[in-house]
């Protein structure tokens, strides 16, 4: 049980990173993308293949990931953020399948279907971080959220965040005030590309093997539901969604009913979570983040 | 001096000719007027010289340069301020982020500072950035009285104060002029006399304003110089006495005479 | 390249998977040029509505093919389009309709879940594997020519132009059409004009749902049943209506049409493998929001300063 619980929680991390990027892109800019599945792919595929076939260590991997999404984020970006929003979501939505059709496809480099297998464990200072004995793995994995939350948390504080907000309110006025909103919207977006790919890294760690399946749809929309549940804008609320989307999504094996309560289920209530969040509390639990002088850790509130 | 000037802009959309070879230049220091009746096409010259509009063809000039086709956040840099018609204010912001807005750039990447690294200032200094930027955008806000106001979310605002928020938010981007596009619109005629008083002090700090109005007594009252546009050309340009005497724009606004 | 014969199998055949995605097409075009809204769920609509259509098929049709089974093909299909439009009619109430004048993401958000709502639960209800839809005929090709057609591709494209026709006229002449144009165009106007603009929406999400519909159970014939049949061909049906000029009934019908031609000649021209098929779309799609974001009919909407 308490092994699970500890499952329950590394995910929460891993999709905690996934989940600020998100707020960044959606609750900040404003913009709806669908890509997240996609840069935790590239970011998961990027550390195997180096690990196991080029014996790059762990840590070396880690940038390289975040760098490969952010690249894919500018490419991706480019030629679809001067688009209204809706076109955008639309636009990006394809971009997780044609990843996962390439990473099946692609048998030289990606293995095709079956993946990559026996990725090296992580080690810090000479000692394995073994995910089978998860305490030091969670450690892991929320070292990484508290440092992202933190520079993510003093980039949407500054004033390069105000912009962000700025150009989700009203884009032409944005311009007219000498921001250049196109700049600002690939570097977001590039941004939250880029933690995606982090949080991919570590799941090749955690699994230890990297297999196409696993970077559906699905993992976007749960991000996605993940940063609607906990309210848009705040970085604490997306971890706290986080933790609540990984807790449904295990909850039929938590209580020892998963042979009763099929896989849809979960499905059908994520979709059910934005429909209802939508109409009810479209600032989600939390609400944003209330509006002020920066300071360390600003409390959710209502707005 | 010459401050602004459009020389021949031509705006044509498929068939629409919104305007068409309209001449139109702004003096330094004065306050010049921009009427003609709705449709005339002077909310299109603003936006095609204000960077939000690519004029079909014609040129503009800013202080000698020429800025034709660029774009808006350039030109907002280059000292040129503007509000618009339908309010676009940042609603979910407070008062205060909305001034602090228009100070983006000021702080942002100039002609000795590259745009990364003056990103990186801001992530490290965001405390004292944001104290600084408080500062100065509270100075605009008790230029117009709205410091009282100042963590209200934009959106909460009442009408006049949201047409106000809004220059004062241009003001803050620190212009050498002012673009304003029917400020007065939906306003009685106390708001009105204030906003009169206010476009006064804004000239008097050395912002030159050009605006479009409908409300003839502000109009009149104020501007130093008015042109007047009709069906995307321009028809007149003189003092406030010439223009209110001029037959032609008489019958732009009224219609021919019987005779 | 091959002889002409070649070239004209293809063009049928890209002509019949044009239909197909015109139809769905229109829905998404119809809803975007009222709503100013995407309707992610689309694709899912037509889905349910080819399961009913099948039930119902499976149920009424007895077993050896003949008139018979002609007949009862077509009441299912109108079974199905009756499900789709009521379907989309509950839940443009449900999800879209109190979300009119929230932030212009959360429309979208709604859209999203309510389209992973009908998939799961169909996945749910009806299990993952797909199934076959009998055909009411014997699907043997004839041969003109030298360039095969089967009576299936008959079928739609005998199907898709009269639905097509159809429409325009409806559209272009009838009072409930002229209030449709009327509502896209401006929609507060329209309304004092004392245009009902609630009823003109439910209508217009009855009449895409139903075209969809129709789409769906005539290619699954071909592509068989199952839950996620509308999610990629409503992905593909929406770049279409893109390509064609979103808000734009004609754009849709053209969109569709240039779609299927382009993916059939890609295939076989270009020799895209046929698992790689479905990125031709996503591409079109790229290079028409570079050259022309507003379709290929569409008008360029400026934001009103």
């Amino acid at each position: 049980m308490v092994n699970f619980i500890l499952l329950i929680l590394i995910y929460t991390g891993v999709y905690a990173l996934m989940a600020i990027g998100q707020n960044l892109i959606t609750g900040y800019l404003g913009l709806l993308s669908l890509t997240q599945a996609g840069f935790f792919a590239i970011g998961s595929y990027v550390t195997a293949i180096l690990t196991t076939t080029y014996g790059v260590n762990f840590w070396v991997s880690v940038p390289l990931a975040a760098l490969l999404s952010g690249f894919f984020g500018l490419l991706i970006g480019l030629p679809t953020l001067r688009l209204k929003g809706d076109y955008l979501a639309i636009a990006t939505l394809g971009f997780g399948e044609i990843v996962r059709n390439i990473l099946n496809n692609w048998d030289k480099v990606t293995k095709g279907p079956m993946g990559i297998q026996r990725i090296p464990m992580v080690s810090i200072f000479g000692m394995k971080v073994s995910p089978y004995t998860k305490w030091g793995f969670l450690a892991l994995v929320w070292v990484f959220v508290v440092v992202f939350y933190v520079i993510f948390e003093r980039i949407t504080q500054s004033r390069i965040g105000r912009a962000f907000e700025a150009i989700r309110e009203d884009e032409i006025a944005a311009s007219s005030m000498g921001i250049n909103t196109t700049v600002y919207k690939v570097w977001g977006f590039v941004l939250g590309a880029s933690v995606a790919g982090i949080a991919g890294s570590l799941q090749a760690v955690f699994i230890l093997s990297v297999t196409p399946s696993v970077f559906t749809f699905m993992v976007s929309i749960m991000v996605l539901c993940m940063v609607v549940l906990g309210g848009m804008g705040n970085f604490l609320a997306v971890i706290l969604g986080a933790f609540i989307i990984q807790f449904i999504s295990y909850f039929p094996q938590l209580v020892g009913l998963s042979n009763v309560i099929p896989p849809q289920f979960k499905q059908v209530l994520f979709g059910l979570i934005l429909v209802i969040m939508m109409i009810w509390r479209p600032q989600g639990i939390l609400g944003r983040q209330t509006r002020g002088a920066p300071g360390l850790l600003r409390k959710g509130g209502e707005r | 001096m010459i401050l602004l000037e459009a020389k021949k802009l031509t705006r044509t959309y498929g068939g629409v000719i919104a305007i068409s070879n309209v001449d139109f230049h702004v003096q330094k220091g004065l306050i010049t007027g921009l009427i003609g009746p709705n449709g005339a096409g002077k909310t299109t010259l603003f936006n095609n010289m204000t960077g939000l509009d690519t004029a079909t063809s014609g040129q503009v000039f800013f202080e000698g340069v020429d800025i034709t086709g660029q774009n808006a956040h350039n030109i907002a840099r280059m000292g040129i301020g503007r509000t618009f018609q339908n309010i676009r204010l940042f609603k979910e912001l407070s008062v205060i982020e909305n001034v602090m807005i228009g100070l983006h750039f000021s702080t942002g990447k100039s002609p000795t500072t590259g745009r990364v690294k003056a990103a990186f200032h801001s992530l490290i200094h965001v405390k004292e950035e944001y104290n600084t930027l408080e500062a100065e955008a509270m100075k605009w806000l008790e230029f117009f009285k709205l410091e009282a106001l100042r963590d209200e979310l934009a959106k909460n605002l009442p009408y006049g104060h949201q047409r106000e928020l809004e220059i004062a938010r241009a003001m803050a981007t620190n212009p050498k002029l002012l673009f304003l596009d029917e400020p007065a619109a939906g306003m009685n005629p106390f708001e009105t006399d204030a906003l009169m008083n206010t476009i006064r002090r804004i000239r008097d700090i050395g912002i030159t304003v050009v605006l479009i109005e409908h409300d003839m007594k502000l109009v009149m009252s104020i501007c130093d110089t008015i042109t007047v546009l009709n069906y995307g050309q321009h028809i007149a340009q003189g003092t406030p006495t010439e223009i209110r005497n001029n037959p032609k724009v008489i019958e732009a606004y009224l219609g021919k005479e019987e005779s | 390249m091959g002889s002409s014969a070649e070239f004209f199998q293809h063009l049928v055949n890209g002509l019949t998977l044009g239909g197909i995605y015109a139809l769905i097409a229109l829905g998404y075009t119809m809803v975007y040029g009222i709503l100013k809204f995407i309707n992610f769920a689309h694709g899912d609509i037509l889905m349910a509505g080819s399961y009913i259509g099948l039930f119902i098929y499976n149920a009424i049709r007895g077993q050896a093919i003949g008139a018979w089974t002609i007949v009862a093909f077509f009441i299912a299909m109108l079974a199905g389009m009756i499900f789709s439009a009521a379907l989309g009619m509950a839940i443009e109430k449900i999800a879209y309709k109190p979300l009119r004048r929230a932030t212009r993401l959360a429309p979208l958000l709604s859209a999203i879940g309510v389209s992973f709502i009908l998939s799961n639960s169909a996945a749910w209800m009806w299990g993952t594997r797909s199934r076959k839809l009998e055909y009411p005929f014997h699907n043997t090709p004839i041969r003109i020519k030298g360039v095969s057609i089967t009576p299936h591709q008959i079928l739609i494209l005998v199907v898709v132009v009269v639905t097509m026709i159809a429409l325009k006229l409806f559209v272009d002449r009838s009072r409930i059409g002229k209030a449709m144009r009327a509502t896209s165009l401006d929609q507060d106007t329209a309304k004092l004009m004392g245009i009902r603009s609630d009823k003109i929406i439910t209508i217009t999400f009855a009449i895409g749902s139903a075209l969809a519909a129709t789409a769906g159970f005539l290619i699954a014939l071909e592509i068989k049943i199952y839950p996620s049949m509308g999610t990629m061909t409503g992905l593909k049906a929406f770049v279409a209506a893109v390509v064609g000029g979103i808000g734009n009934i004609s754009g849709a019908m053209l969109g569709g049409i240039l779609l299927g031609l382009l993916e059939t000649f890609g295939v076989a021209l270009l020799g895209i493998p046929y698992g790689l098929r479905d990125t031709i779309a996503f591409v079109a799609l790229i290079i028409i929001l570079l050259v022309k974001p507003e379709g290929l009919l569409g008008k360029v909407e400026k934001e009103k300063v």
